[in-house]
């Protein structure tokens, strides 16, 4: 019997995976980019069906909103084109596939193994291991402003910290050079 | 309801499609993304945990992670940039010295 959250659990699964794998099929940085914004988007509605709604807000404008801007004004900064293929691509292609498959093969077995035995189920995981209730946490913003301006106030600002570092680090990296020697095209 | 598993194998998947764009990918900012896409299958492993066992700490964290994530996108593309100013390229294979 299907419930309603697992056929949206699996509507947004089904989305997500299908951006994942969009985004290694593709070769333009383009449309890796919108695929990877799909996969976000799908993201923050798994967050609404873990009840966490400020992260599923965070999460579409934080992620799917500013990252996915920048990630989006660099390529065309840049005219990022298609991307050529080169001899250690294909090695990769040969041996990476194959690998992470059976990496990620190996986790769903192992989680999928230990949450149906019972063998871990039975001391660390609880006998609700395998039953989220969708109202079991509320992810409001009421319930998570307190918790990070009070038990995580000092992570908060030290974060504050770091984006200010960032903002400059990156302002100071993508800025010319003032003293480059400007050289003279060949032809002209 | 759903069992926490399945949450664990999606972000576990999802984990996993990250690491083959980092290793197949030669575009940096292909590989770039493919990194966030890690980041956002640990974070729904990290939601899904909070979920499970009624502590909002996890959704922090998550916060926190998403913070970190965009501060590290704001410098990776700017040294994005620097690189392809200097060797006018965003293929890996062809940034192959330290040197710029």
């Amino acid at each position: 019997m299907l419930s309603v959250h697992l056929i949206l659990f699996l509507a947004f699964g089904a989305i997500a995976l299908a951006g994942a794998i969009n985004l290694l099929a593709q070769t333009h940085p383009i449309n890796s980019a919108l695929s990877l914004i799909a996969v976000m988007a799908a993201l923050a509605g798994e967050y609404l069906l873990l009840g966490a709604e400020f992260v599923a807000a965070v999460q579409v404008i934080v992620y799917a909103g500013a990252v996915m801007v920048l990630f989006v004004f660099v390529i065309m900064l840049l005219n990022a084109g298609v991307e050529e293929r080169t001899r250690g691509s294909r090695v990769a292609l040969l041996f990476g596939i194959p690998g992470t498959l059976l990496g990620s093969v190996l986790i769903a077995w192992v989680i999928l193994q230990h949450s149906a035995t019972g063998s871990v189920t039975a001391g660390a995981w609880g006998d609700r291991v395998s039953q989220l209730s969708s109202q079991a946490v509320p992810g409001s913003p009421e319930t998570i402003g307190p918790l990070l301006f009070h038990e995580f106030l000092l992570p908060f600002e030290i974060t504050s910290i770091l984006i200010l570092i960032a903002i400059m680090g990156a302002v100071v990296l993508a800025s010319k050079p003032p003293s480059a020697p400007v050289l003279p095209r060949e032809g002209n | 309801m759903v069992p926490l598993s399945y949450y664990l194998v999606l972000s576990g998947i999802l984990f996993s499609c990250g690491v083959v764009g980092f290793l197949i990918k030669r575009n940096i900012i292909t590989i770039f993304m493919s990194i966030e896409l890690m980041l956002n299958g640990v974070n729904l492993s990290f939601v899904a945990f909070a979920a499970h066992w009624h502590a909002l700490a996890g959704q922090v964290f998550v916060f926190f992670v998403m913070v970190v994530a965009a501060a590290e996108t704001a410098v990776g593309l700017a040294i994005i940039i620097a690189v392809y100013r200097t060797r006018e390229t965003l293929n890996v294979d062809r940034v192959n010295l330290l040197k710029l």
